[in-house]
């Protein structure tokens, strides 16, 4: 349980159980009972959630009051007299026990060791119950993450209150009365049939083990409980890895400063991918001519491609393949791409590889397919390309606006908080063209079409102008440019945008008020701004309006783009990319670059490298002939994949790092098996710019070797001389490179586990709100950066004549090379699906449940139809997870002129009926063995 | 209603009927429509809201919840709903008998009403009695009427054939007395010392054709089946305590034990009161257990 400090400022004497004590402001009998090491029995209380009072085991004797009262609701008055442990209290807090212990299963629960009723039960000394037991509901497992067992259920609640007031999915309902009540889920649905998102807060919350994962090793003993953090997304949750002979056999939330013991799905049961059976466990090294093609080489060919090698022979084959081409062919024909999924050592060591080992600015990593318009933007108006406020500052804001982004099913925990504001009544404005779950709780929703960002948030900045809504003293303080933006956007009056996005004129009007009058308002968005050729003109748009309004710098108000990856910001805050160094000091600027040769030793390229595209481009044109590629997934990932397919195809010499046989681990030459991250320790920075330790659970399977040995040994191998003994020995040295960061001790982070940067000397707190009195430009200011509305770069016509958007869904994470291997995830999502709108589905010829097939002129696939009534008419959506049916086949690899971002969220594609998936040999389903 | 609203200016009045009373409402809203029509002052927003016919929405958080549009589930005390009532804000509930007898005590002044009573107990109450009498339904009677008095006076006596036996003073919930007690004054506060209360002033009247132990095991079935269900001792106690009651020989000290936790752990007065009846069968009709 968790103890709270007491607030010395109120304190409130009273006598518990004949001792007088202390309770602190705000601290309820039972707080301070715990807090003093009093045992009270609980069961419908749980820490840090609402105390609701009913399950009535932890009533307490108050003098003077007629009847007992709960001690997890009361606090105490002064002089109260208050008995715990008195004949009166005792005998109806057993008498709680035995009457919820009767309707149980007989004896300690058969789910759960860890069973509060059964520890009160202990506690109270019962020896059994005198009542006939209840009728028993059946078990429900209908969900293959989560186990229903009502007939432990003892009605707390504490389901209910994680369903609804923690997470907000709303799914779990207290149905029926008196001795029929019964916990439910939607309209009494199997659980596996109802919007349930698999979150599993409310087994967490579960007592007595009613809801329990639906993997039965998650209810073994552990034996030992590893303080880490979540692999998938931005947000960064901290969990607990649990351990049992070598496996983690479940995950438990913690209480980080990003999640306060929330998880989602993919964080509380996608870890098995671990120790699944297609991991990685030995080097591989490409059979003698076996030939390249754009075909992807199925798994069940892996030993007709490749053949087990030692570590000795296939370090040696990687690095010596990339040595002489950087001796014969220039440096310049070598690239490297890193990984948002590594930790901030593994990226920072990575990109010292290149840049001293190939000796070249070629490295980039998935940065550039997510938000690299974003930070393009961030860098090019107000000087850093960070989050300039947490999350958590929506409960501060009094507005808070979304756009171009699904939180619920990327960033789920942080919605979670987004969703708590809303209900506390903060206004949520969602601008989206897909209507999400989250639009239910939004106080306005704008469904605008796809491709009219600019225009939409060109309008609202007319508004605030027509009607003298800027805030004129932080324009002339803190900014530069307002008359070219004032300019620009005179041509865009609700009016007259209305017709192009979609979106009433009056609701313009009224969203654009409302942003610029509050007292604070932050800007959440994600991909549907950054992945368009007008990408970084999205990102201008948003940080126009905020400094417009002067809505940035004060708490509860500011700019937040949605990281994704766990480590994106870490990774490119340590120089995984090709034009800036560490802490996005420019490779171009001399001053910088002598800093770094004389940190590093080494003579460095001037010119900036390319991005991840261009690399593809370099590659087909003959240029780039050799790869590095350390947990990325390109032949999945980039746009047009046929294109970039072909590319990896044409490399002369691959070398591929990772942990699962990947589609682009097909087109390797040498494949050197890796850690996947409970194997290893290192520090991560989530999206609100929060240094995280993650450390190593379990060990690596067979001879898979954890990533920061590997790249030293192929640093070795090109002539390095590398001696770092473990993550802490590279991160003393990132301390060096990055002065954002330069005052965050390893020892700080194995005691409070979580640092927010800028930290620049030891012993600052942290800054979790920048730009509270100006900017990090050359002049202090923030630039105001006009946009104009452009296209996309390929439009709807008669020929392909629906819009195709691509994502990702909540079950799966990115290409899925982790998740499709997680034996719960992989069930709960298994198939590729095409959402479309219900109506187009029907006008389109589409059978419901069948399959659809797509086309762009890139590419085709086919993939199950799927209704979702969020879908705007005329566009279809496909995650890009399923190599089945790729979205990235239709995808467009047109770029964004500034942030080199390609154009996920735009390309047309027509449709036609489809009788079933084709046989896909690339492709073996993933049950776990 | 609208005196009450002014002196603790109000910003709103609601008024929560039972969906049963259909008739009542119909006359409800037409009155309503006139008095908006025809205001005598200014009038705050009324509201007439419909309840669902669950017993325990009669509990006054209940019916806030419910008026809420939330299950209708009491709400614990502290904060009471005079600090922290509907939507939140400070609340006054009065139940329509109170405000029944406010126009006839201004009209006809407080002498007139306090001039009515027995036993040192003042003014009119409606008694709502049923059972084994030869006139049942609301009788207007004085305050402090012994049910004797009752029975003979305004219910006819008891039917041909029946002998009183017992009766229960207060609905349900108000527990269950022996003939013998057949002088006790009925008012507010005159019953505590048997275990009984008023409450709501229906009077079930017993004969030798009934028995008391049935009639307890009926009013906790019936509580069983209107408990909200959210605390432990009402939901699982009331069903526990039912099931032993079904048996041919209670189990006397664990129903005991049982109704101890009900009366001190329940979160309101309907887990509270349900053991009364079955207290009151123990205690004064042990007849009825004898082996």
């Amino acid at each position: 349980m968790t103890l709270l400090t007491p607030d010395l400022a109120q304190l409130t004497n009273f006598k518990l159980d004949g001792q007088a004590v202390q309770a602190g402001g705000g601290e309820t009998i039972l707080q301070t009972a715990t807090r003093l090491g009093v045992e009270i029995p609980h069961l419908c209380y749980k820490p840090g959630y609402r105390p609701d009072g009913n399950c009535r085991a932890c009533v307490v004797e108050i003098k003077g009051e007629r009847v007992l009262a709960p001690s997890c609701c009361r606090a105490p008055s002064e002089g109260m007299e208050v008995s715990s442990n008195n004949e009166r209290a005792r005998h109806s807090q057993r008498m709680v026990v035995e009457l919820l212990k009767s309707d149980l299963p007989a004896g300690r629960s058969p789910y759960t060791p860890r069973s509060e009723l059964d520890h009160w039960s202990d506690f109270l000394e019962l020896t059994g119950t005198r009542f006939a037991p209840r009728e028993q509901p059946p078990r429900d497992v209908s969900n293959p993450a989560i186990a229903v067992n009502l007939d432990a259920c003892i009605q707390c609640g504490r389901c209910v209150r994680a369903c609804r007031e923690e997470q907000v999915n709303d799914v779990i309902g207290f149905a029926f009365r008196g001795a029929q009540s019964a916990i439910v889920f939607d309209l009494n649905d199997p659980m596996g049939d109802s919007t349930c998102v698999s979150c599993g807060e409310c087994v967490q919350a579960c007592p007595t083990g009613a809801l329990m994962p639906a993997q039965p090793l998650a209810a073994s003993v552990a034996d030992r409980s590893v303080a880490s953090a979540c692999p998938y997304c931005g947000v960064g949750c901290l969990l607990n890895f649990q351990v049992k002979d070598e496996r983690i056999v479940a995950v438990e939330g913690r209480d980080g400063p990003a999640n306060h013991s929330r998880l989602c799905v993919k964080g509380r049961y996608g870890f098995d991918y671990v120790h699944h059976a297609n991991r990685l466990t030995k080097p591989l090294i490409r059979r003698e001519g076996m030939p390249k093609t754009a075909a992807l080489v199925p798994r069940a060919q892996l030993s007709r491609y490749f053949r087990e090698a030692s570590w000795d022979e296939a370090l040696h084959a990687a690095a010596t393949g990339l040595r002489e081409l950087r001796d014969t062919e220039g440096p310049a024909a070598l690239a490297g791409f890193g990984s948002a999924k590594g930790s901030n050592e593994e990226a920072y060591l990575f990109q010292k590889l290149v840049r001293t080992g190939f000796h070249t600015n070629n490295v980039d990593h998935c940065t550039r397919l997510c938000h690299a318009s974003s930070v393009a933007a961030l860098l090019e108006t107000i000087g850093s390309g960070a989050v300039s406020n947490p999350v958590e500052d929506v409960s501060e804001a009094e507005v808070i606006m979304i756009i171009g982004a699904r939180p619920t099913v990327n960033h789920p925990v942080a919605a979670t908080f987004i969703k708590n504001a809303a209900k506390a009544g903060k206004t949520l404005i969602l601008l989206d063209p897909y209507r999400a779950d989250l639009a239910r709780h939004a106080t306005h929703y704008l469904q605008f079409r796809p491709d009219t960002d600019v225009p939409l948030l060109n309008s609202l900045m007319h508004v605030i102008i027509e009607e003298g809504l800027e805030n004129t003293d932080y324009i002339a303080r803190y900014t530069e440019g307002f008359a070219e933006l004032k300019r620009a956007v005179a041509e865009y009056s609700p009016e007259k945008v209305a017709p192009i996005c979609g979106i009433e004129a009056e609701t313009l009007r009224v969203v654009a008020r409302k942003y610029a009058t509050s007292k604070g308002s932050m800007i959440f968005w994600g991909m549907g701004i950054s992945q368009h050729v007008h990408g970084t003109d999205n990102a201008r748009c948003l940080i126009s309006l905020a400094l417009l309004t002067g809505q940035i710098g004060r708490p509860g108000s500011g700019l937040h783009p949605l990281r994704g990856q766990n480590n994106v910001q870490g990774a490119s805050d340590v120089g995984l990319i090709p034009m800036v160094f560490p802490d996005y000091q420019r490779v171009d600027d001399p001053q910088v670059r002598a800093r770094f040769e004389a940190l590093w030793g080494a003579q460095l390229d001037p010119n900036p490298g390319l991005t991840v595209v261009e690399i593809m481009h370099a590659i087909h044109a003959g240029r780039i002939k050799g790869m590095y590629i350390m947990g990325e997934n390109p032949a999945m990932s980039d746009p047009n994949l046929n294109h970039a397919r072909h590319a990896l195809a044409e490399l002369k010499h691959l070398v591929v790092q990772d942990i699962f046989f990947t589609e682009t681990a097909g087109f390797a030459d040498v494949i050197l098996p890796a850690s996947a991250f409970p194997e290893k320790t290192g520090t991560f920075t989530n999206t609100d710019r929060r240094v995280q330790l993650g450390r190593q659970a379990i060990q690596p399977p067979g001879e898979a070797r954890q990533d920061l040995w590997i790249i030293q040994e192929i640093a070795h191998r090109l002539g390095l001389a590398w001696n770092y003994p473990d993550a802490r020995a590279v991160f003393a040295e990132l301390r060096l490179a990055a002065p954002s960061i330069a005052g965050i001790t390893w020892e700080r982070l194995e005691t409070t586990h979580s640092v927010t940067y800028p930290c620049e000397q030891e012993g600052d707190p942290g800054e979790p709100i920048l730009f509270q009195t100006g900017f990090p430009t050359a002049s202090g200011r923030g630039k105001f950066v006009p946009a104009a509305y452009t296209h996309a770069a390929e439009l709807p016509d008669s020929a392909y004549p629906w819009v195709l958007i691509t994502g990702r869904q909540l079950e799966h994470w990115h290409t899925g090379s982790m998740t499709r291997h997680a034996t719960v995830l992989d069930a709960l999502e298994p198939e590729p699906v095409m959402s479309l709108h219900p109506l187009d589905i029907r006008e389109a010829g589409l059978h419901a449940e069948g399959y659809v097939r797509a086309e762009s002129r890139r590419g085709a696939l086919t993939a199950r139809v799927r209704a979702d009534a969020g879908i705007q008419r005329g566009t279809v959506f496909i995650a890009f997870c399923y190599v089945e049916a790729a979205a990235n086949l239709l995808t467009n690899e047109a770029l964004d002129p500034f942030g080199k971002i390609p154009e996920f969220k735009f390309c047309a594609v027509r449709i036609s009926p489809a009788l079933a998936m084709p046989e896909t040999p690339a492709f073996e389903t993933t049950h776990h063995a | 209603m609208l005196i009450a609203a002014w002196a603790i200016e109000a910003s709103a009045c609601y008024i929560y009927l039972r969906d049963e009373y259909a008739g009542c409402r119909a006359m409800l809203e037409r009155e309503l429509v006139a008095l908006q029509r025809d205001p005598p002052c200014a009038l705050p927003p009324i509201l007439l809201r419909r309840g669902a016919g669950a017993y325990i929405c009669g509990e006054e958080s209940a019916m806030i919840e419910s008026i809420e549009g939330k299950r209708g589930m009491p709400r614990l005390r502290p904060p009471y709903v005079a600090q922290v009532g509907l939507f939140g804000r400070p609340t006054l509930e009065h139940n329509l008998e109170t405000l029944y007898w406010v126009r006839d005590i201004l009209e006809r002044g407080a002498d007139w009403f306090t001039a009515h009573g027995r036993r040192s107990r003042s003014g009119l109450r409606s008694f709502s009695v049923s059972g084994r009498v030869v006139k049942p339904g609301v009788h207007l009677a004085p305050a402090g009427i012994s049910v004797r008095e009752l029975i003979d006076e305004f219910c006819g006596g008891m039917l041909p054939e029946h002998k009183f036996y017992g009766y229960f003073p207060g609905g349900a919930s108000g527990g269950i007395l022996p003939a013998a007690l057949d002088h006790l004054p009925l008012d507010f506060d005159t019953l505590q010392a048997h275990g009984c209360f008023i409450g709501s002033a229906a009077i079930i009247i017993l004969s030798q054709q009934d028995r008391a132990r049935d009639l307890a095991l009926n009013a906790m079935r019936f509580f069983e089946h209107e408990s909200c269900g959210q605390c432990t001792p009402c939901r699982v106690g009331t069903a526990k305590a039912a099931v032993l009651m079904d048996q041919p020989q209670w189990d006397q000290p664990l129903l005991e034990e049982l109704a101890r936790t009900m009366e001190d752990a329940s979160i309101c007065g309907l887990g509270q009161a349900a053991p009364n009846p079955l207290r009151c069968a123990l205690r004064y009709f042990p007849q009825e257990f004898a082996p």
